[in-house]
């Protein structure tokens, strides 16, 4: 075989994993916002930045030299916590009301500014080096075309992909979540608490969020106040794009949007790499405009 | 068992009930009747707490419900069988029935409650792993009568349970709410075919417009002219 060759072929295995490591992430936040609409009919524009804050939750407490798992459970909480809050304080008094459904999209694009500023004046808005926190065993990877970091960032999204999929389907509380979102009244007519179940579904998104946060800032090494926008309107697209309220249509909308970035940039070039999740989610819709696994009925409301 | 005391309901500035007074004694079966939109629903949508009271109080063995949230409502043993079923369509037969008995921890009353469920309508055990939203109508609506059973109420709420069944199927529902009742559940029906639910029933209410107009027992109630004119079809 020749040289180049050899080459042509290791890069393109390249872009797949990173494609495969970085879209895995995507998924992680898709369903976030899956959760949430399936429930609520709404799209939490704030999970972005609550991503964003798990990965400052967790750089906060290594500035004070706390063990990692420490951090990392900490922000999962908190992180959990704001998401919480955000429903209850925000969002709810909304629904009591009866407001229209823009009010509560508004609200959660209002959240996510006051997220992203709070962060700026605590944690200052510059660039901030984030560590190579996880002090893992090495990996024999030589030879292969992916990297460790690519391959921890995937192995660990994907199972807690697992976790959150085995959560809404095989539990109880799992069980309580799709009757809600399938006929509200009736949820209510079996004796479930709706508004726990919309509580315990936001704590997941933030959970689950916050780890996919500090998880890419672990990859990029970096920290940032809007770090959570432009993956969190990816995420977004890959949600839109698999079907948005069905876990496996996030799982193929994430993969989808990273490989095709990935290979976007590698082989058109880096500057196209952001505009290409867009671009599918554009062509998806048109064909098939309730997104590749999506549910016929999505208006509800 | 159950009372229902001056109980009035708005939705926004519609009174759809205007002062509803109603007792239904353990035991008993009770049927509520009434043409379309005098407040059937809204009445057993208000006393599970589905709907605000904008006034009155719904008493259950002497301990105030009104407006309780519908899950702690449900978790003192009173459960509906919505109109219109409302099953959950993406799920399971099974996993409906499973939620019918959601406040419930007990492992073993969870089995019991599928068999007996299983029992009643042989229909359903055929079809546990179907989704519902593919059960034909009458399957849907015995899943949703079965559903309301899963957590062996003390109280039945059924609204219309024979809407939209053919004839054969509504004779057998309704010898199927007098069996439940036998089990010692006492029921409140809504229905449209008032002969039917007076034949079954021990006392009756009519309903007009928000307003109790008549009630007593389901024989003598039956003989009524203004009943018999209004609501039995013949004079
Ligand atoms: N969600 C709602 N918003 C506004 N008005 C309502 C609502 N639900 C019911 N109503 C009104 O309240 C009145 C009572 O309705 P309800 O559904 O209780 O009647 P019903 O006796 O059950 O009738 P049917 O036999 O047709 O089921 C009707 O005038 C109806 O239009
Ligand atoms: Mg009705």
């Amino acid at each position: 075989m020749y040289p180049g060759m050899q080459q042509k072929k290791l890069m393109f295995w390249r872009y797949m994993f990173n494609g495969l490591a970085v879209g895995m992430a995507y998924a992680l936040v898709a369903v976030g916002y899956s959760l949430v609409f399936g429930i609520l009919r709404l799209i939490n524009f704030s999970h972005g930045a609550t991503y964003t804050f798990g990965a400052h939750v967790v750089l906060f407490f290594i500035g004070y030299q706390t063990n990692i798992w420490l951090a990392l459970s900490a922000s999962v909480l908190f992180t959990g916590i704001l998401a919480v809050g955000t429903n209850k304080f925000a969002l709810e008094p909304l629904r009591k009301k009866k407001s229209p459904p823009i009010a509560s999209l508004i609200t959660t694009i209002g959240v996510s500014y006051i997220i992203q500023n709070l962060l700026m004046v605590f944690m200052g808005s510059e660039r901030k080096s984030f560590p190579n926190m996880l002090d893992i065993p090495k990996l024999d990877l030589s030879g292969l075309p992916i990297t460790e970091p690519q391959f921890f960032l995937f192995t660990i999204s994907f199972a807690l992909f697992i976790i959150l999929t085995l959560i809404v389907h095989k539990t109880s509380i799992g069980l309580a979540m799709r009757a809600v979102e399938q006929n509200t009244k009736a949820a209510h007519l079996m004796g479930i608490n709706v508004n726990q179940v919309i509580t315990f579904t936001f704590f997941l998104g933030g959970a689950s969020a916050a780890i996919a946060g500090v998880l890419m800032a672990g990859y990029y090494q970096l920290v940032y106040p809007t770090m959570g926008f432009l993956i969190g309107m990816k995420a977004f697209t890959a949600a839109i794009l698999g079907g948005i309220g069905v876990m496996h249509g996030a799982f193929a909308g994430g993969l989808i949007v990273g490989l095709a970035e990935s290979f976007a940039s590698g082989y058109i070039g880096g500057t196209y790499r952001d505009a290409f999740a867009f671009i599918i989610l554009i062509i998806i819709l048109i064909i098939k405009p309730t997104g590749l696994f999506g549910k016929k009925t999505i208006t509800k409301v | 068992m159950l009372s229902v005391k001056g109980l009035h309901t708005h939705y926004g500035k519609i009174h759809a009930l205007k002062g509803v007074d109603l007792e239904i004694r353990e035991s008993e079966i009770v049927t509520l009747i009434g043409s379309n939109g005098a407040g059937k629903s809204t009445l057993l949508n208000t006393i599970i707490g589905i709907i605000p009271s904008s006034g009155g109080k719904v008493f259950f063995n002497e301990e105030e419900i009104t407006n309780m949230p519908p899950h702690a409502i449900v978790k003192k043993r009173i459960c509906m069988s919505p109109e219109g079923r409302e099953v959950f369509p993406q799920l399971t037969v099974q996993e409906n029935l499973r939620l019918g008995a959601y406040a419930i921890k007990d492992k073993k009353f969870i089995k019991g409650s599928f068999e007996n469920v299983y029992s009643l309508f042989p229909r359903l055990k055929e079809r546990t792993k179907q989704t519902a939203g593919t059960l034909s109508g009458g399957e849907q609506q015995m899943l949703a009568i079965g559903r309301a059973l899963m957590s062996d109420p003390k109280l039945l709420l059924l609204d219309e349970p024979s809407l939209g069944l053919a004839p054969n199927l509504v004779l057998m529902i309704f010898k199927l709410i007098a069996d439940i009742n036998k089990q010692g559940v006492t029921i409140l029906l809504i229905e449209q075919n008032a002969n039917m639910a007076l034949s079954i029933a021990d006392r009756a209410y009519v309903l007009e417009t928000g307003t109790i107009v008549l009630s007593g027992d389901a024989k003598e109630l039956s003989k009524n002219d203004a009943v018999r004119k209004a609501y039995l079809g013949n004079t």
